[in-house]
């Protein structure tokens, strides 16, 4: 007998004691859920545009996730040039993409791009790591991507400063939205890796105190590209 | 007959409860968390129907759990994942070292798991030579200090900024400073060399998500995400009792864990691993290894009346809030998994005779059970190890004790006479009250014993109805 | 109504007054009280002490003495809770398991009865004093009784109530426990009992005379001038 066996036999035996389900207050007399679902219980979002917007931005200064919203590619190029100008910039990562290719080059610095394999320790000496996303989800102020749609696994935690650029369309309300995205974009071909980003790396293990930057990046900035009318 | 176990848990209790510096660090601690975890509670528009949800959702699946953890098993091989099924921790360790050899690793890096704590993976890995760094930062701390992690979320939150300040400037060479931020950089710029030289990246799972296939992580660090990135092989050690039926589950799961776990809307990374690098990505592991751990949790699964412990996600409210806990700390327990839940489980995992004495550890107030964000029934469940202890054959002395209690309340006569017998005895008690030959001592070390009323209830009543 | 008074054993040695205050209060209502004097333990000790053998022979002789009651009144959350909660459980498959089903129906903790059954919030009480109120946790989690007491204590002439910091986490006492690990039980009554002098109040009250030995018994031994007193006696201040 396979050890899966093994342990899917002990399984099976322990399970045949049947217990009964927890009783659910929710519930029509024949046991038939009555309607509510996760949207239901999670925090409320607005369900009007700007209401979305605004949730999210709201969740970004309670996160101390840096935010902007610009319109048009000029202007999300000259908010990255003046990133690049505060922050000291002088190497870039990032990867392939219509948005990313017609930007990186204005900015002058040398960039690796995740699809020619750069070393780890190259990356690491990256200032920035700028990625696209799948989507952005107000509820909870986070960055849904996943291994396809932002490089990879390493470009969005391994330098010390993470740009995320999402179009407004891609602004989902709350999570319930970003899983039924996950499963219309990928269906039965999931990337290896998906991560829902919520802020800047963290960590309060030291008398509970926050500090930022743990291991991942010190800071995170969103940039909200509207379309111009 | 008192295990080793329970005279080492009763000599570190002594030891904390007195302990009034203890007492304040772990209260000023958690002061913030309740502070943070209710307003984030506050924000949910009905925390008790995802409650209920939650406790369905894990409900279905420890209930079909060969369903679930085969369709778990079958999605992850299909992607290139090598899935190992490991009956003890013993054979969960030596898959690990086999690994480790066979691909001729030197350095390991892990992200935090209780399931490595469970098996004792670092003792085993480091003796046979290997090199092993905990990164998440408390886990690194108590690494460095040869210590049990405090608390399944906050292994450090025993120690102050100063301890590990002193403990940095001892083991890493780092100036002292009374800064956190420093202190929290000295382990970033340390760690940061490790990642990019690991062979090996061990990491635990919260979730294991069985209609796709995935582990899912969460973490604040950053530290799961890069050691599950950059070195070639990603190693997962699960407990099989981690399935979730499906992706979608995680829109209610993350946020409650996040919620109560750390007073968090959600955590800062929460990632989904569903195999090595795919055709097509630019990075990431070369191999992926989930390890499906049972060691013993089939026994509590067989335990029909206590089956729900297996619903724990091990975010460590019931910790939090038990009084228990913050006064004895979390490493008297001795365990792996810590207050309510640990002992609960424990005996279970571990033998309940050799544990029991964790679940006669408790007021039994509940509050645990009141926190728990997937409904376990944990301080019913203590009821029952103490009930399934005493029918073990252990305390027979509480058995005869009892009998006898049984005795007279059933028989007035009797009762009477040894009501009168309590009021003499009383005065003779009070020339020893709280010294050292009081039997009473456990009560009157710290307590005045109250006096028994000269008129009883019984008395007053036989007196108006003459 | 008549109403079945049901007086647990600490109660009637150590703290008979607060029986008498129950009787009392039960009466200027205008209800019968009765009270079987053969009744002394509803089993909880030996219950928690896992011995449900033993604390069902105490037991049955409750369902049998209670099973032509009425209702039920016991003014003790803690009591209130074995009967009703925990009674159904160790009668599992036992002949008397429906008797004690329908005991457990019909059984009131003392706050519980007068403004959930009686629908009485008002006793006419008068108490010049600041008081804190500690739950029983046995009341407050097994039966889910945490205004009750409150609401009565608001009505109460010249009476202010001052809820401490933490007010429903455990004093620490636990049946058992409080002598089997008599160090985490004193730890915890400390921290309980800094909480309620922090609010400076001059009483410390429960609905659960076994918290109050407790909390007293600390309180006592540092000389505290806080004194504890059970709800009942509170209110039949009139």
């Amino acid at each position: 007998m396979s050890r899966r066996d093994e342990i899917l036999g002990r399984i099976r035996e322990g399970l045949r004691l049947r217990v009964h389900e927890p009783k659910r207050a929710a519930t029509s007399s024949d046991g038939v859920r009555t309607g509510l679902t996760t949207r239901e219980w999670l925090p409320a979002v607005p369900n009007d545009p700007e209401g979305i917007v605004e949730t999210f931005a709201r969740n970004c200064v309670e996160l101390r996730t840096q935010y902007y919203r610009v319109t048009g590619l000029p202007e999300l190029s000259g908010k990255l040039f003046e990133l690049k100008d505060s922050e000291g910039w002088k190497l870039i990562a990032s990867h392939r993409d219509p948005i990313l290719d017609s930007i990186l080059p204005s900015l002058g610095l040398p960039f690796l791009l995740a699809e020619d394999r750069p070393a780890t320790a190259d990356v690491e000496r990256a200032d920035v790591g700028i990625t696209r996303c799948d989507a952005l989800i107000a509820q909870t102020g986070s960055i849904l991507l996943t291994a396809r749609s932002a490089g990879g696994r390493a470009l969005s935690v391994l330098p010390p400063h993470h740009v995320a650029i999402a179009r407004e369309s891609q602004l989902l309300p709350d999570l319930p939205a970003a899983f039924e995205l996950l499963n219309k974009t990928y269906g039965d071909a999931y990337p290896s890796l998906i991560t829902l980003i919520t802020g800047p790396s963290r960590t309060g293990d030291i008398e509970r105190i926050l500090v930022l930057g743990a291991h991942g990046p010190r800071t995170l900035t969103i940039i909200l590209l509207r379309d111009p009318r | 007959m008192s295990s080793i176990f329970e005279s080492q848990f009763r000599a570190s209790a002594t030891k904390l409860t007195a302990d009034l510096r203890h007492r304040s660090l772990i209260r000023k601690a958690l002061k913030g968390y309740e502070k943070s975890r209710d307003e984030k509670k506050a924000r949910f528009q009905d925390w008790e129907a995802a409650r209920q949800a939650a406790a369905e959702t894990k409900w279905e699946a420890i209930n079909h759990l060969d369903k679930y953890l085969s369709e778990f098993a079958d999605n992850l091989a299909r992607r290139g994942t090598k899935v190992f099924w490991a009956s003890t921790a013993e054979e969960a360790r030596n898959y690990i070292l086999n690994l480790a050899r066979e691909k001729q690793a030197k350095t390991i890096i892990k992200s935090k798991t209780m399931t490595s704590e469970e098996i004792h993976l670092n003792e085993v890995l480091a003796k046979a030579g290997y090199e092993v760094v905990e990164s998440d930062l408390g886990e690194f701390i108590v690494q460095l200090r040869d210590e049990a992690p405090y608390h399944l979320v906050f292994p450090a939150m025993h120690l102050t900024r100063n301890e590990i300040s002193h403990l940095f400037h001892e083991k890493l060479g780092s100036p002292e400073t009374d800064n956190p931020e420093e202190l929290t950089m000295t382990v970033r710029r340390d760690m940061r060399i490790r990642y990019c030289k690991a062979d090996i990246g061990i990491s635990g799972a919260n979730f294991a998500v069985a209609e796709t296939g995935m582990i899912a992580i969460t973490e604040n660090e950053g530290n799961a995400r890069l050691t599950t990135s950059l070195p070639k092989i990603h190693v997962a050690l699960l407990g099989i009792e981690k399935v979730l039926p499906k992706l979608s589950d995680l829109a209610l799961f993350l946020p409650m864990l996040a919620t109560v776990g750390t007073g968090q809307q959600l955590t800062c990374y929460n990632s989904m691993i569903g195999g090595p690098r795919q055709p097509g990505e630019t990075d990431g592991p070369e191999e992926f290894h989930v390890i499906l751990l049972d060691n013993r949790r089939t026994h509590l699964l067989a335990d029909a009346e206590q089956r729900d412990a297996l619903h724990c996600i091990r975010c460590g409210a019931c910790l939090n809030v038990c009084p228990i806990f913050r006064n004895v700390g979390g490493q008297t327990y001795g365990t792996t998994y810590q207050g309510p839940i640990g002992s609960v489980i424990t005996p279970h995992l571990r033998g309940l005779r050799d544990w029991k004495h964790l679940s006669f550890a408790s007021s039994l107030c509940g509050a645990c059970t009141e926190a728990c964000p997937v409904k376990i029934d944990l301080h019913h469940h203590l009821l029952q190890n103490r009930r399934n202890a005493v029918v073990l054959g252990t305390g027979k002395l509480d058995r005869i004790a009892f009998r006898g209690f049984a005795f007279l309340v059933n028989h007035p006569g009797v009762f009477g006479v040894a009501v009168k017998a309590g009021r003499l005895v009383q005065r003779l008690h009070r020339l020893i009250a709280s010294s050292k030959i009081d039997p009473l001592r456990a009560w009157t070390a710290s307590r005045e014993a109250p006096v028994i009323a000269k008129e009883s209830f019984r008395q007053y009543w036989k007196s108006r109805h003459k | 109504m008549t109403i079945s008074l049901f007086i647990p054993c600490f109660i009637d040695q150590l703290f008979p007054s607060v029986g008498i205050s129950v009787v009392r209060i039960l009466e200027k209502l205008g209800h019968k009280v009765d009270f079987d004097e053969s009744l002394v333990c509803c089993g909880q000790p030996a219950f928690n002490t896992g011995c449900w053998n033993e604390a069902r022979d105490v037991a049955i002789r409750v369902v049998d003495g209670l099973k032509n009651a009425e209702v039920v009144v016991i003014p003790s959350g803690s009591c209130g809770a074995m009967i009703r909660v925990f009674y159904p459980e160790i009668f599992k498959g036992h002949p008397k398991q429906e008797a004690a089903l329908s005991l457990a129906h019909k059984i009131y903790e003392f706050s519980e009865f007068l403004v959930d059954r009686l629908g009485v919030v008002d006793l006419g009480s008068r108490f010049p004093a600041k008081v804190t109120f500690h739950n029983g946790c046995h009341g407050l989690r097994e039966l889910r009784l945490k205004q009750q007491p409150r609401q009565l204590l608001r009505q109460v002439k010249e009476l202010t109530l001052v809820e401490m910091d933490d007010q429903t986490s455990c004093c620490g006492f636990g049946g058992t426990f409080a002598v089997k690990f008599p160090m985490i039980s004193t730890a915890m009554g400390e921290a309980k009992c800094a909480s309620a002098l922090e609010t400076g109040a001059d009483f410390l009250v429960s609905n659960d005379s076994s918290c109050l030995m407790h909390l007293q018994g600390l309180l006592s031994r540092k000389k505290e001038k806080l004194k504890s007193i059970h709800l009942a006696e509170i209110l039949a201040s009139f």
